[in-house]
């Protein structure tokens, strides 16, 4: 790792630059003594440092950009004509062999005799560029230390300099949060788009059957591609969720905020929490190998035909995962309603659950329905738990009992580690993708919208 | 209020129609204020027994498979059998490469060795009625094994002609036998051992050449399907700490930094603003959505390698972001403004007074935010089988950029295997070990919040 070497020269450098530029600075001090520095030593310091490494750093990203496809382009230029004539396909598959020939991984006696020059070639040219490279960043370093030490002077603002430097670092920073975003989107519209040149958009939001053929045989036989069982599937599922952790977690706030001794409320808040830590891969284990049979069991006990995979065996589990997400939130706002408007209902008589019913929880239900839409964008969300415990069988039905499939298994099944994104059976994963985002951020927006309303009620 | 419910009449002197009315429904009233209490307390003792039933069924079904059924043998490390030329040595001559040439092809020769012929050689010592059965002999020990006898010679040729006591692991099934995984009853078409074995394990085990030791291997080794009961969890917790590595040294100072400028320094405008909701909404988008990301943009347009912890932790750092800016931001924001003020009052500039004087109170806070930030990528499952990190990987990685697994990922392909008999204590075992991990990174956070907290 060359360029791992680099960056720890660099490294290298910022400490030298730093030292040698408060050294600078204090022996300009003590020659100018009637006037006084600007900034403090470690500024000048700093500065140099800076100076020294920024413009090396940048010259090489640029060139850890540029330089692999020109040198690949500079030994495709000295390859055989009746090689070089090949269609685009076969060059990768060409210039990735002579790569591995480069470096050592190929076996030597099957390669041919230009193979084997191209190699050369190529080891030759990664070898200089690896010289050209240093010895640039080398220059440019030192020139921008010498420059910036040759600048010191009690006028210059140095502080200044390093501050505008780290500011546009904080920026930059918080910038990757929005490009991320960005990222998302526009990487899954691409590829949705690409998935809609195959597959019209009306079969895709209104198919009422999921069957994607594995093979693309021809373009008659696509497969079919309906969004409506994988939709049904998912809510099925988020539905039986809700019903286990709202009423649950609710009574949970309820009465730990309300009715607990402050030594239970401040044991059990963080246990329960602890759900909400735990891996949904562990919760997806437990929901296939005990709450699955187990459910199957009790459905034989009771005359009921229940699979031990189910959307009802994923849906009680995924229910428990969300308990604490409903009862930590919904805790937080319940205890945000003023006592005044307690004790004003405790006067005039009423019994503390009435209070509670008819005073209390109205004023908090938006900030509850905020809860319960973050909580449901949760569960639309989770995907571990539903690849193992739904039995994954794109079906359309309304039974829980039943196997069924959601959104996020079928992104999972249909992106099996390949990284060919060309057939519309590996694209319709991003189109599914973009449907999830799409749906979890109208219920986010929504959740942030009234929580944000019923904040500004009582300050 | 109480009082009044044991003596409803005496109290009331003149029963107006209304207060007649209210009394008569008081026991009603405190009735339904009794149900409504117990049900809260109902809906907290449910959700305890929940969490206490996960954890004691996760621990009691993973803990035996810490223990794994081994066999005691004197392995003789036979010359007739082991006849390889003396191991090379670097001549004074030679160079670096040619050295490493002839030693590969020594080990290669050293590979061609049939070390199984030690294990059942040593085997047919114990068992006398061995010769008849030579198919069942050569499956008593796991066949990873032999490769522990070859690294022992390649280590140092001269144990040949020496006898050894060893603890070999033995075959999945024998273990699956011994702790009663299998219905015992079953006919002999549907037990996986046959009659002969079973005969062996049960008077070996009784004899106690075969017992139960503590699996070093389910922590040295990588994962195998060639020789599952020598299957580990090494080169998944290498690729995770890689990963982690990647989010610590991304995410985290990203993370800080952001919240830094976000509020310090952001002007309040629309666009801080639209960063702000921005933030919220990434905290919430589901994991798999980042998975996408990383298969279409690290993976499709930077072309970075599959499967490998880089591009899961590219993908994890981009995840965890989120909840480390919150939690930064929330640490700046309670630290109170008096501390700018008096930084800024002696002459600070802003930035002094930040990184100076505030940062340093906000540590604490800081560091509790990245830590569960930290397990919250840890246990991340999802977005790692859309990158590629589900395929089998046989080798412990030296490099972020190799193929690796991980932890939560080992998890799920464990319990799709099909031996499901060993395999499920095994997957228990292995969730027992990232839940141990999570519960010490959360500790540590809590501890650090208990420390160091201060109220202001």
């Amino acid at each position: 790792m060359s360029n791992l070497s680099l960056i720890v020269v660099l490294l290298v450098l910022l400490a030298l630059g730093y030292q040698l530029g408060m050294a600078r600075s204090r022996k300009v001090a003590t020659v100018n003594a009637d006037l006084r520095m600007h900034s403090r030593p470690h500024h000048y310091g700093m500065m140099v440092g800076l100076w020294a490494v920024l413009p090396a750093f940048f010259i090489l990203l640029l060139w850890l950009w540029l330089s692999p496809a020109v040198i690949n382009a500079m030994v495709l230029a000295q390859l055989p004509a009746e090689v070089a004539s090949q269609s685009a396909d076969q060059l990768r598959v060409v210039s990735q062999r002579i790569s591995n020939l480069a470096n050592n991984f190929g076996v030597v006696a099957d390669a041919a005799q230009w193979e084997l020059n191209a190699a050369e070639h190529l080891r030759q040219l990664k070898a200089n560029s690896a010289i050209v490279l240093t010895a640039l960043m080398a220059v440019i370093a030192a020139v921008g230390m010498l420059f910036s030490l040759l600048k010191i002077t009690p006028r210059l603002k140095a502080r200044h300099q390093v501050e505008r430097v780290v500011k546009a670092l904080l920026v930059l920073c918080s910038t990757v949060a929005i490009l991320t975003t960005i990222g998302i989107v526009l990487s899954m519209v691409g590829e949705t788009l690409k998935f809609f040149s195959y597959i019209p958009p009306t079969e895709f939001f209104f198919g009422t059957t999921w069957n994607p053929r594995f093979s693309t045989v021809g373009v008659g036989e696509q497969g079919n591609f309906g969004l409506v069982p994988l939709l049904s599937g998912t809510v099925l599922i988020a539905g039986i969720a809700m019903l286990v952790a709202i009423p649950l977690g609710l009574m949970v706030a309820i009465y730990l905020a309300e009715y607990a001794p402050l030594k239970l409320r401040n044991t059990a808040k963080p246990v329960i929490e602890v759900l909400a830590g735990i891996p949904t891969i562990v919760y997806g284990f437990f929901a296939l190998v005990t709450v699955g049979p187990f459910l199957r069991d009790l459905g034989a006990a009771i005359g009921l035909d229940i699979n031990a995979t189910s959307a009802l065996t994923a849906g009680v589990v995924m229910g428990i995962m969300i308990i604490p997400f409903i009862s930590s939130l919904s805790d937080d706002i319940i205890t945000q309603v003023p006592k005044s408007m307690r004790d004003g209902s405790l006067g005039l008589g009423a019994t503390k659950s009435e209070t509670i019913l008819k005073v209390v929880l109205p004023a908090a239900l938006p900030g509850i329905v905020g809860a319960v839409l973050l909580a449901a964008s949760r569960a639309i969300g989770e995907t571990m738990i539903v690849v193992l415990a739904a039995g994954n069988s794109p079906a359309l039905t309304a039974n829980p009992f039943e196997a069924v499939s959601t959104v996020t298994v079928t992104i999972v099944n249909q992106l099996t580690g390949d990284n060919d994104f060309s057939s519309p059976q590996s694209l319709v994963a991003f189109a599914l993708g973009l449907t999830l985002f799409v749906i979890t951020l109208l219920l986010n927006v929504m959740a942030l919208v009234i929580v944000r309303k019923y904040r500004e009620q009582y300050e | 209020m109480t009082i009044i419910a044991e003596n409803p009449i005496k109290t009331v002197v003149h029963p107006s129609l209304v207060q007649q009315k209210v009394v008569a429904s008081l026991s009603r009233r405190h009735r339904k204020e009794k149900l409504f209490r117990r049900t809260g307390l109902l809906a907290v003792l449910i959700s305890l027994a929940l969490v206490a039933v996960l954890f004691i069924n996760i621990f009691s079904k993973g803990m035996p498979a810490f223990w794994q059924s081994a066999i005691t043998l004197d392995i003789y490390f036979d010359p007739k059998i082991i006849k390889i030329p003396e191991k090379p040595q670097q001549q004074a001559d030679e160079s670096e490469n040619d050295f490493r040439q002839r030693y590969l092809a020594w080990q290669t020769e050293v590979g061609f060795v049939n070390f199984n012929r030690l294990i059942t050689d040593s085997l047919q010592k114990i068992l006398p009625d061995a010769t008849k059965h030579r198919r069942d002999l050569a499956r008593v020990v796991t066949s990873g094994e032999r490769f522990a006898l070859r690294d022992m010679v390649v280590a140092d040729p001269a144990i040949i002609g020496q006898t050894r006591t060893l603890h070999l692991l033995t075959d999945a099934n024998i273990d699956v036998w011994l702790k009663g995984n299998i219905d015992r009853s079953l006919p002999d078409e549907q037990q996986q051992l046959s009659p002969k074995m079973r005969q062996w394990v049960d008077q070996l085990a009784a004899d106690g050449v075969i017992q139960n030791r503590f699996s070093l291997a389910l922590f040295m080794n990588p994962d195998s399907r060639s020789s599952l009961a020598s299957a580990g969890l090494a080169g998944a917790f290498m690729g995770s700490f890689y990963m982690m590595l990647v989010v610590i040294l991304l995410a985290v100072p990203m993370g800080v930094a952001a919240a830094i400028y976000l509020e310090e320094f952001a002007p309040r405008n629309k666009i801080t603003d639209l960063v702000e909701v921005n933030i919220n909404n990434l905290a919430a988008v589901p994991s798999i959505v980042f998975g996408l990301l990383g298969a279409s943009v690290l993976i499709g347009w930077f072309n970075l390698p599959m499967s490998a912890p880089i591009v899961g932790g590219l993908v994890l750092s981009l995840m965890t972001l989120p909840t480390v800016i919150i939690a930064t931001r929330s640490t700046l924001k309670a630290i109170p403004p008096s501390i700018r003020q008096a930084a800024l009052g002696l002459g600070a500039s802003k930035m002094q007074a930040i990184f100076h004087h505030v940062l340093p109170l906000a540590i604490p806070g800081i560091l509790t935010g990245a830590i569960l930030g930290v397990a919250q990528a840890l246990g991340e499952t999802a977005p790692l089988l859309l990158i590629g990190m589900k395929s089998f990987v046989a080798s412990i990685p030296a490099s972020p950029f190799e193929q690796a697994s991980a932890l939560p990922v080992q998890i799920y392909l464990w319990q799709g295997n099909e031996l499901r008999n060993f395999f499920e204590a095994r997957t228990s075992a292995a969730i027992i070990v990232l839940l141990m991990m999570m519960i010490s990174l959360n500790g540590l956070a809590i501890w650090l919040r208990k420390k160091y907290e201060k109220r202001w």
